[in-house]
């Protein structure tokens, strides 16, 4: 922009700097801006400020806020066991999905490789669970998961090993985080894999056969080659994991209600419970301002910790 | 003798690591189908059969609980619900999201960078973090209980990736494509209407497959929105029905079928657009 106005004031008299062309192309980038800006700031942006107001007041939706509370709502959370545990399950969710969920994708994707016979035909299916809806997965699950062997299919199943009992799964406390992590994985995995495989192939075949030529054996390739240039889809995936946890709702609500006794509390379930269920819309609203805080300290620290130079810059 | 035994033994060698990747891969292929297998097994039975054995293949299929939810006016209202609200999502979203990527990719003016950080930030706040919030909004404009409270939110939450991503496929078409047009005389709407949307077909072929996933499973939003069952989308009537009807799981599972028919068929049909809008966003966000 500097130097077109620049030259134009060479090619014009200095005081024409206001070219029609000039006023045109102004009025497209506003016009351009505009839908999206307006929703962006009706839709996104004012509601954030907005609840930052609310959250101050103990209020429950009838009439406006007025009982002022300061940060008292905040205060409760934080000192909420069940608030924690929802965190803690949410941080489960995280490191279960960074130590197992990724790396199966990313075993997934090595394996099928670039020119594996059929490549297609594993994308495909593996991708094919993330286009159902929440819902319909949690609901699919829900029948399996039954704890009687007679109706569930998953103990169905386990009873045939011999000494084997049938396990409450979903009923249970202690497995009921597992049991939604492996739906979670059912689902997502193949998005995963699906931008692992899309990474792979952008990765030059000459570096790789360098390597093979040099002497590198597989397990020396995937290592010192295809991981390090593999890293930043890897890093993208560990961000999309970890923002998608912050997001688990409508799996969990269906399938569990945050149960038993809040074992399954998520975060979304928790502001869901006291935002819209007992209509609390001032405490629902301290507990948004919590999410979106860890959800902005997170992703600012991944970027400004994570994001390093790319081994090797254009891939 | 001993060459063809070498020979055999290098065939092994080269063979069996592929033979134990297509086991792993097979395996997981079942995992997948696994559950969406049963679920159309239980479809096919008697609510008593459900019962009783739940995961044997249905012989005879019992076609009884699809006629039912078919016969059911609600679920055809549902479904046209869901599609009014994906077509005009997907719509906003494909409109305000190639004016905005175009000037970010195309134009210089100053703020540019600011503008654009600060239209990406929305996907630091992802919808269901923000619903609360939104919710309020919604509520004090009197959109509750109306399609065009859904439509607008999912639009709103669903610009930042996608300007993020069409401007990444505008960015790498050609910048002399864009001199030869401003030599011609075109303006910037020109050369926007008649040379780089054309030419950008598929990216927005893309955004708008990412768009029409992404509203059509969309639960929280209506589920918070929307009271009258006259206006439930297809995902909050199938949770709405699982709750209503979980006794006879057969008819359950039947409604849960016929609700992913349309994701499924759409999926065999843009798995490449989803496939690509998907990396893009992930490769260059």
């Amino acid at each position: 922009m500097e130097t077109a106005s620049a030259s134009e004031d060479v090619l014009d008299s200095p005081r024409q700097t206001r070219s029609p062309r000039r006023v045109q192309d102004n009025l497209t980038i506003v016009l351009f801006l505009l839908p999206a800006l307006v929703l962006f700031l009706t839709f996104v942006v004012y509601p954030i400020l907005q609840s930052l107001y609310y959250s101050l007041f103990n209020w429950k939706g009838f009439g406006p806020a007025v009982d002022f509370v300061a940060l008292d709502n905040f205060k409760r959370i934080l000192t909420d066991r069940i608030f924690m545990k929802a965190v803690g399950n949410g941080l489960l969710i995280v490191v279960l999905s960074l130590t197992l969920q990724l790396p199966l994708s990313l075993a997934l994707a090595l394996m099928v490789g670039r020119d594996l016979p059929g490549r297609a035909f594993f994308r495909t299916i593996f991708f094919m669970p993330y286009v159902f809806s929440e819902v319909i997965t949690a609901i699919m699950w829900l029948i399996l998961y039954n704890p009687d062997p007679e109706r569930g299919f998953i103990n169905a199943v386990l009873i045939l090993i011999p000494g084997v009992k049938p396990q409450p799964w979903l009923g249970s406390p202690a497995q009921v985080m597992g049991c939604l992590f492996v739906v979670l994985t059912w689902k997502y995995f193949g998005l995963h894999m699906l931008l692992y495989m899309a990474g792979l192939q952008n990765i030059p075949q000459e570096i790789e056969e360098a390597a093979r030529i040099d002497g590198a054996n597989r397990g020396q390739l995937i290592r010192y080659i295809t991981l390090p240039l593999l890293s930043s889809t890897i890093r993208t995936s560990v961000y999309l994991s970890v923002l998608g946890s912050l997001q688990v709702f409508a799996l969990v609500w269906i399938m569990t209600l945050g149960g038993p006794v809040n074992a399954s509390e998520v975060m979304a379930t928790y502001m869901y419970r006291f935002g819209f269920v007992r209509f609390w819309l001032g405490y629902g609203s301290a507990v948004a301002i919590v999410m979106l805080l860890i959800s902005l300290a997170f992703s600012l620290t991944y970027q400004r910790l994570v994001r390093q130079p790319d081994y090797l810059s254009g891939i | 003798m001993v060459t063809t035994y070498l020979h055999r033994s290098s065939i092994w060698r080269k063979n069996l690591p592929r033979f134990f990747q297509y086991l792993i891969l097979s395996l997981f292929v079942l995992i997948v189908f696994v559950p969406i297998v049963m679920l159309v097994f239980g479809a096919l039975k008697t609510r008593g059969e459900f019962m009783t054995r739940p995961y044997t293949p249905p012989i005879p299929p019992r076609w009884e609980n699809y006629a039912k939810i078919l016969g059911m006016p609600s679920f055809w209202i549902m479904l046209r619900n869901s599609l009014v609200v994906m077509l005009a999502t997907t719509t906003g979203v494909v409109f305000a999201c190639s004016l905005a990527a175009f000037v970010f990719a195309r134009m210089e003016f100053r703020g540019k960078g600011l503008a654009f950080n600060f239209l990406t930030l929305g996907l630091m706040f992802p919808l269901t973090i923000a619903i609360m919030p939104v919710y309020l909004v919604i509520r004090q404009i009197g959109l509750t209980n109306n399609l065009w409270g859904v439509i607008v939110v999912q639009i709103a939450f669903q610009l930042s990736g996608n300007i993020l991503i069409l401007r990444g496929f505008f960015m790498a078409i050609p910048v002399e494509l864009q001199d030869a047009a401003y030599i011609d005389g075109c303006s910037a709407f020109d050369f926007f209407w008649r040379i780089l949307l054309p030419l950008a077909r598929p990216a927005l072929s893309a955004v708008a497959a990412l768009a029409m996933v992404a509203s059509w499973n969309e639960l929280l939003v209506p589920l918070v929105m929307i009271d009258k069952d006259k206006l439930w989308t297809l995902p909050l009537g199938t949770m709405q029905f699982q709750g209503q009807y979980g006794q006879d799981l057969a008819l359950v599972a039947a409604f849960v079928t016929l609700s992913a028919v349309p994701a499924i068929i759409f999926y065999l049909f843009a798995e490449r657009q989803i496939v690509s809008g998907l990396t893009a966003g992930a490769l260059k966000g």
